[in-house]
């Protein structure tokens, strides 16, 4: 296990990954990417138990979903940065030709994607399948997945919420990103969410929250604690407060960056902000 | 001609639970999911004999395919079965992303496709889900005509790797094709041979072209029979090779001759051996109520309009 400066070394080089990813392209999301790097690293790095290089079936070791997959740079950077593949492949970010696809998938045949994602709202489900199949192959390993909070405008995560909780899939981690931003604006002022938590609650899953997404050591623990929690019934969710555009001050508390790249201008301030620690792709 | 015997009146929906239950006794990474409709996809004994390997997701067929697909994640089949409706243009954006896009082994078995379940009427009848399926890059269609062949199919695409929508109905149709006969996806069955017209027929129209194949010859007009069971891949060759000899073609299809097995003869006609070519098929219609006899009646869909079809495509040559 890597020590906490390791790990918070890693954030700010995900961070400069994600920022040069989508300056080269001109496109992509960094705000949720940025927002949700303390939760990538840690669960890559810290919590996930993995094996060595990459099969599709996966057995014998814990499964991470991606259902937001516009946060795609976050996803690719900590990929890369876990050795699934060269870190100077995330050069190729949105370029013809590439494995990075703007949305992650499996058809290129990237290392550490295990279903497309992009059309909001499916994540879960296949989670959930998942799930089932570890049962049915007595792998008591886990399945983490991650969702943004706008995401759950989409109808099929409820019925993936009730599904899991009415057939007791207790070795599923979903985690929300509650940044409270989609495109649009604010969620509340979009299709107001509520009570995240309340809500998983009534429709029967073990809640908790972790206050501060963006710090590492909360994160970790807030994982750590989540862990714990499986095999007892429920399938847990995890109510995570983000800032999005976290790391870069003129990118947060803002939902203006949710899909927007910065100019040459903004890039260099932003990287700035956080120096190079483990080398630039 | 080649003379077929009904062995009894069956549904394809059994054929497709027959295939379940030997599934379930043989491969034992086959699971079975369903949306609240085991009765009428008759998979009750595949439930029964193997309860851990059955998933009732409810009335939520979004769901339902992307379960699917993450089973297969961990070398599980999933057959994932609704009502042809609900199973396809529903959930559409489900099969695209989450199964067809990511290449994900699952098999959706639609029941009650086309007009012929009936009283339901239209907002249950799907016409156009053979058109929406074919379109998806990698997905196999596969329409068998009836119950043995249904089973052979269901037993079939467990041993093929990749997404397969295979599309069955709800009425009792005749049961005609061997009982022991392989069932090799995207291989054309020659029924019956002939020299005059090629009659290209897939599901539950294919008993109606071998009808109709009896009546011409009655009149002295010698007609192909071919069952294409499977959309796609289409079996090219066997279709241009009809073709070459007869110099006409009547396709017939329980579905909209928008996007159906008609305009794929059609495609592979124009590219390589244009030939004259009427279609049996619902032409761009939502269905209605009634019995399956009458709605085949009234949509020109049985052994009549295929006659029909094939005396005006004559003409054509």
């Amino acid at each position: 296990m890597p020590n906490t400066q390791e790990l918070q070394d890693l954030v700010v080089q995900v961070r400069r990954d994600i920022l040069r990813m989508v300056h080269k392209v001109n496109s992509g999301h960094p705000g949720g990417s940025l927002g949700c790097t303390e939760f990538f690293v840690a669960l890559y790095n810290e919590i996930m138990d993995l094996k060595e290089g990459f099969d599709m079936d996966g057995k014998g070791e814990d499964l991470f979903f991606l259902s937001n997959g516009h946060i795609s740079p976050v996803f690719y950077s900590v990929l890369a940065r876990r050795g699934y593949f060269p870190i100077e492949e995330l050069d190729t970010f949105r370029l013809i030709n590439s494995r990075l696809q703007g949305h992650p998938t499996t058809h290129e045949g990237l290392p550490g994607i295990r279903v497309a994602s992009g059309s909001l709202g499916q994540g879960m489900s296949v989670a959930i399948g998942a799930a089932l199949a570890k049962k049915l192959n007595g792998d008591d390993h886990l399945v983490f997945s991650l969702h943004g909070d706008g995401e759950l405008q989409e109808g099929q995560n409820w019925e993936a919420i009730m599904y899991a909780a009415g057939n007791k899939v207790d070795n599923l981690i979903a985690t929300v990103d509650r940044n409270g931003q989609q495109i649009d604006g604010a969620t509340e002022n979009v299709l107001p969410l509520g009570d995240v938590g309340e809500k998983f609650r009534a429709f029967g899953w073990d809640v908790m929250h972790i206050e501060n997404g963006n710090d590492l050591d909360q994160v970790i623990a807030g994982l750590k604690e989540a862990k714990s929690r499986t095999g007892k019934g429920k399938p847990v969710c995890i109510v995570m407060t983000t800032e999005m555009g976290n790391g870069v001050d003129f990118m947060m508390h803002t939902h203006a960056w949710h899909g927007k790249a910065p100019n040459d201008e903004q890039l260099a301030n932003a990287l700035a902000q956080n120096p190079e620690t483990l080398g630039d792709y | 001609m080649t003379k077929y015997t009904d062995q009894g009146k069956q549904d394809t929906r059994s054929g497709y639970g027959a295939g379940m239950t030997e599934l379930g006794r043989t491969n034992p990474n086959v699971v079975a999911l369903c949306a609240d409709l085991v009765g009428s996809l008759k998979i009750e004994t595949f439930i029964e004999e193997n309860p851990e390997r059955f998933f009732q997701v409810g009335i939520a067929e979004a769901n339902m395919m992307g379960i699917a697909a993450g089973l297969t994640i961990g070398g599980k089949i999933p057959f994932a079965s609704s009502f042809a409706n609900f199973a396809t243009g529903r959930v559409y954006d489900q099969i695209r992303q989450s199964i067809a896009y990511s290449d994900k082994n699952v098999k959706i078995c639609a029941s009650h496709a086309g007009l012929t379940l009936g009283e339901d009427g239209a907002t249950h009848q799907i016409l156009e889900d053979i058109g929406l399926m074919k379109m998806l890059p990698g997905m196999t269609v596969i329409n068998p005509c009836d119950f043995n062949q249904t089973k052979a199919a269901t037993l079939a695409i467990a041993e093929h790797h990749g997404p397969v929508y295979l599309r069955f109905g709800r009425p009792k149709v005749a049961n005609f094709t061997p009982v022991d006969q392989k069932f090799e996806i995207g291989k054309a069955v020659m029924l019956n041979e002939g020299t005059d017209v090629t009659i290209i027929a897939t599901g539950h129209l294919v008993w109606e072209a071998l009808l109709a194949a009896e009546s011409l010859e009655n009149q002295g007009i010698s007609a192909e029979v071919i069952n294409i069971h499977t959309i796609k891949p289409l079996d090219e060759k066997a279709i241009l090779d009809s073709v070459k000899k007869t110099g006409c073609v009547v396709t017939a299809e329980e579905h909209n001759y928008l996007g159906g097995l008609g305009e794929s003869v059609a495609r592979t006609l124009t590219m390589h051996h244009p030939v004259p070519q009427e279609f049996v098929a619902t032409h761009d219609t939502f269905g209605e109520s009634g019995t399956p006899e009458q709605l085949m009646e009234k949509y020109g869909l049985n052994n009549k309009a295929i006659e029909k079809a094939v005396l005006r495509v004559l003409k054509r040559k």
